[in-house]
């Protein structure tokens, strides 16, 4: 059978599954018919990978029909292709990966093939996870699917416009600045940064690490709920996971937010900002007050510092992370160098890309002997009372509400030629990863142009059941839609 | 003028766990290259460290047996240098959080005891093993990611001779607790020697230099002695030394300086993100604390105070931990210590070190050694069957007693039976004992040895010589 797949979700395919209204194999085909539709104006996926999914496909179905569980048994996902995926290559945007095949699965991807996710595709990303509209990657240019003159953020930008385009269900992407949320406002779909800590990195190819967390990207906050119940848990082979209880995310849903206190940044609503997502996000705020909803002024003091703060600590650690894209392993090796030096500057050279180089040099700069006390060592600081600003906050609220960006999506080309505009555009996402607490993305309508914005819903530290159940009330208000 | 040198010494050491510092990867060596590699130990994209509890202990057990304060509170940090023999380009190392701080190490030069004192110890991952033949180069990742740990001095020794002192007081030390093989030809033990010299008179150091990576003790020796020289030459002909690092070159018998403080490495050190701090609890600790076994010199001094042997013996026996333990469970079955001490000292270590083993594996239980001692001390045995016997003990095991009764060894202890012996040998033997009698007093040796012979030396040689001298009397 022929089925639409392009709004279907993850929850209403594991539903058919069970109910034997459809095969993995339908679902797959399907997709790959759209994809071939698609993609070739979005640009989504840099690697599908057709006869390997139809394979994995066909063994779900077969395990289905031998009685075999799994909470995603032949549900089709696409990977941002910055997760190991055995067997497959992870190029992460660059040239520097190429040639280069994953011989091992990242925790995340492991705990998706356990519960018998259909491993489809790897999407398009920014080079090594670093920039805000996909532009910066090395393979391909992706598109915004609610309109293709505009970028579809980034870095997760191939993940948000394969779910956003109707050509993937769901997908994982990681967030370091707002890498997921960003791109999820952008286009239109849910993207969930998790706490800190929450989700295994193990296999997420680093870009910051005190930073990244692997999140989902969505079609609806049930969804996403799903998703993380999957991925997130402690993890051996993560030291910097948590002990904490995975709980089911979306067993407090509820069409009420009567007793939920929402705390309004005053930081956060800035002059220069783009007044349809100002509006937009204000709408967001009184749809919550309409659903029951305590809305509360809550103040971030330090919210000025962040992008700062971010740019040192992120780049620092990056120009770690990357020192070994050397030629000398793996990946791309330049022709003709004479020692191991030349080898390095050669391969480096030429396997980057310009903006990867600026947070290399940039990072390189901040930990130097003598500066490291005037950049490192203060931004950790001030990373310190960003965390305090939001332990004080959440004395007052349960939830914060806020915009995703200050704008909606902008056109290609428009902020290439001014990076420090662009790192600026990071501020409402870059200093959540910043305080390690967890935040989502949800629609929250169209500006005046047609371009979606995103209504933020950030929480304490292991907070996700409470976002969750925010972002879920919101988007049924919205949707005015029974189910879901 | 007179001249006095200051070395300090960072000894790495390549702690004695199965498997690597940050992954599941065995540590063994001599396997075929780049065969105990991961994701993680080959710095690929994603691959995260696990700390190995096991190194953490070894190197807070280096650091409770020198004295050195444990803080309790630890990190890790990066360290960045590119250079083909470290995958991630950079090593994951500790900056200014180390596991143990202080402490020192007692060497003796000379009939002078020093306590040398130690900075600090610090946990790190061993970089690869770059291979060199004769048109390309290749790298060996099997040693890659193996813990070692960093010990650094002071620059309290003041000759070649004190170095070296200390590095086999810090090498008994490191194996008597058992934190590592320090096996030299493996590579267990690298360092990298600082040295300066100024006037006798003049308290400031001078400036110093750094000789890199010696895996040899001799090596330490001769190239400080070279390097000591040199810097009092440069300063007796007017000139200065410069701060700078040196390879040794042994054939040539010459340092040579590889690279100057000015193009030194920035190693950009931050915080390694990817694990926690370490937080030690204190009773996990004071657990540690508790089963460090004593000090070679302490026990070097118990063991002349409660047994009596004298401190050459003690000093033989704690050399090896396993020993001095053998040495005291033997006692425990024997009357004599010193006699114990004997046997250990010749017989035991003799054979030991013929079979290349470790007295851990030998046949001979220290409880039939205590058994076999007593049988001497009660003349049962006289010292040549007890030899046989031990060779026995030695090759097979066993109960001594069994094995003189099987082999019917005992001494003749009953007079009669020895009487008619040297009767009959006196008789047999009548012109040596006229020999004798007329004064040759070397003819006695004969005699005896007549009288061993015919007892199969089960004769007591001292019993019988009295014997016949009384009877040569009449």
């Amino acid at each position: 059978m022929t089925m639409d797949v392009s709004n279907l979700t993850v929850t209403k395919a594991v539903e058919s599954l069970s109910e034997n209204a459809v095969r993995s194999v339908d679902l797959v085909q399907a997709l790959i018919g759209r994809i071939r539709e698609r993609d070739p104006v979005l640009g989504a996926y840099v690697d599908l990978n057709e006869a390997d999914a139809l394979e994995q496909a066909a063994v779900a179905d077969t395990r289905r029909a031998q009685g075999g569980a799994g909470r995603l048994l032949g549900v089709p996902l696409a990977i941002k292709d910055v997760l190991n995926v055995r067997g497959q290559s992870c190029r992460c945007g660059s040239r520097i990966l190429e040639g280069y095949v994953s011989p091992y699965d990242a925790t995340v991807v492991a705990r998706l093939r356990a519960e018998g996710a259909v491993l489809l595709g790897r999407t398009n990303m920014d080079e090594f996870a670093m920039g805000s509209s996909t532009e910066n990657s090395a393979l391909k240019v992706t598109r915004n699917p609610a309109n293709t003159a505009h970028v579809p953020g980034g870095s997760s930008g191939g993940s948000a416009a394969a779910v956003a385009g109707g050509i993937a269900l769901a997908s994982l992407g990681s967030d370091t600045g707002g890498s997921i949320r960003q791109p999820a406002a952008f286009c239109g779909c849910v993207g969930l940064k998790p706490t800190y800590g929450r989700v295994s990195r193990y296999g997420l190819v680093a870009f910051a690490s005190s930073l990244d967390q692997v999140g989902p990207l969505t079609r609806n906050v049930r969804d996403a709920a799903l998703l993380l119940g999957i991925i997130a848990g402690r993890d051996p082979a993560d030291a910097t996971t948590a002990d904490v209880p995975v709980p089911d995310y979306a067993a407090g849903f509820t069409d009420s937010l009567k007793g939920v206190r929402l705390g309004l940044p005053r930081e956060y609503f800035v002059d220069g900002m783009d007044p349809d997502v100002e509006g937009r996000v204000r709408e967001a705020v009184a749809v919550c007050r309409g659903l029951g909803a305590e809305i509360v002024p809550v103040s971030l003091p330090h919210t000025e510092y962040a992008i700062a703060t971010y740019y040192i600590i992120a780049t620092a650690e990056a120009s770690a992370n990357l020192a070994r894209y050397d030629g000398v392993r793996y990946g791309f090796r330049a022709d003709g160098a004479e020692d191991s030096l030349d080898l390095y500057v050669r391969t480096r050279a030429q396997g980057f890309g310009p903006e990867v180089k600026r947070r290399i040099i940039l990072g390189t700069y901040v930990l130097s002997s003598g500066y490291y006390d005037a950049y490192y060592l203060s931004a950790q600081k001030v990373r310190t009372l960003i965390r305090g600003d939001f332990d004080a906050a959440f004395q007052q609220c349960d939830a914060i509400l806020a915009p995703v960006t200050p704008t909606p999506a902008y056109r290609f080309g428009e902020r290439t030629g001014d990076p420090l505009s662009m790192y600026l555009s990071d501020i409402f996402t870059a200093t959540i990863n910043l305080a390690g607490i967890c935040a989502l993305s949800v629609p929250c309508g169209l500006t005046g142009g047609g371009l979606p914005v995103g209504l933020q819903v950030i929480g304490p530290a292991f907070g996700e059941s409470a976002i969750l159940r925010v972002g879920h009330a919101y988007e049924r208000s919205r949707d005015g839609k029974a189910g879901a | 003028m007179n001249w006095k040198p200051a070395i300090g010494l960072e000894v790495h050491v390549q702690l004695k766990t199965r498997s690597k510092l940050f992954c599941g990867c065995s540590t063994a060596y001599g396997s075929e290259p780049n065969t105990q590699v991961c994701p993680v130990c080959l710095g690929y994209p994603g691959a995260m460290p696990v700390l190995n509890r096991e190194a953490v202990r070894l190197t807070v057990r280096t650091g409770l047996m020198i004295g050195s304060e444990i803080p309790g509170f630890s990190k890790f940090d990066r360290k960045s240098y590119f250079y083909p023999d470290m995958p991630k380009n950079y090593q994951v190392s500790q900056y200014d959080q180390p596991f143990c701080v202080g402490g020192g190490v007692d060497i003796q030069v000379e009939g002078r005891t020093r306590r040398i004192r130690i900075v600090r110890i610090h946990l790190e991952e061993d970089v690869a093993k770059n291979m060199h033949f004769r048109t390309v180069s290749g790298i060996d990742f099997n040693r890659g990611g193996v813990p070692l740990m960093e010990i650094v001095s002071y620059p309290d020794l003041e000759s070649p001779e004190e170095a070296q002192a200390f590095l086999l007081a810090l090498k008994q030390i490191l194996q008597y607790i058992d934190v590592s093989d320090c096996n030299l030809e493996a590579g267990n033990i690298r360092c990298d020697v600082n040295c300066s010299v100024r006037p006798a008179d003049q308290a400031a150091l001078g400036t110093k230099t750094e000789i890199k990576n010696m895996n040899t003790f001799k090596g330490v020796f001769h190239a400080l002695e070279h390097e000591i020289q040199r810097q009092v030459s440069v300063l007796e002909g007017g000139g200065r030394v410069y701060q700078e690092t040196l390879r040794w070159d042994p054939d040539a018998g010459a340092t040579h300086a590889m690279r100057s403080k000015e193009d030194a490495h920035d190693y950009r050190y931050f915080p390694e993100p990817d694990l926690p701090p370490v937080r030690l609890d204190p009773a996990v600790v004071d657990g540690w604390r508790a089963s460090l076994p004593e000090a070679p010199r302490v026990r070097r001094e118990r063991l002349v105070r409660e047994y009596g042997i004298p401190d050459y013996d003690a000093g033989v026996l704690t050399a090896d931990q396993a020993v001095a333990d053998y040495f005291e469970a033997a006692v425990r079955h024997a009357s004599n210590a010193k006699a114990v001490s004997n046997w250990i000292m010749t017989e035991m270590l003799r054979r030991l070190s013929e079979r290349a083993m470790d007295i851990r594996s030998v046949r001979i239980s220290p409880e039939s050694l205590g058994n076999l001692v007593q049988l001497t001390e009660r003349r049962t045995l006289n010292s040549n069957t007890a030899k046989d016997v031990f060779a026995e003990l030695f090759e097979q095991g066993g109960d001594p007693r069994s094995i003189v009764e099987r082999r019917g060894l005992a001494r003749i202890s009953d007079p009669a039976a020895l009487e008619s012996l040297v009767d009959r040998v006196l008789t047999e033997q009548a012109r040596s004992a006229a020999d004798y009698r007329a004064g040759k007093a070397a003819a006695l040796q004969f005699l005896v040895g007549q009288v061993m012979r015919l007892s199969k030396g089960q004769a007591d040689p001292h019993q019988t010589a009295d014997l016949l001298k009384s009877r040569l009397k009449t």
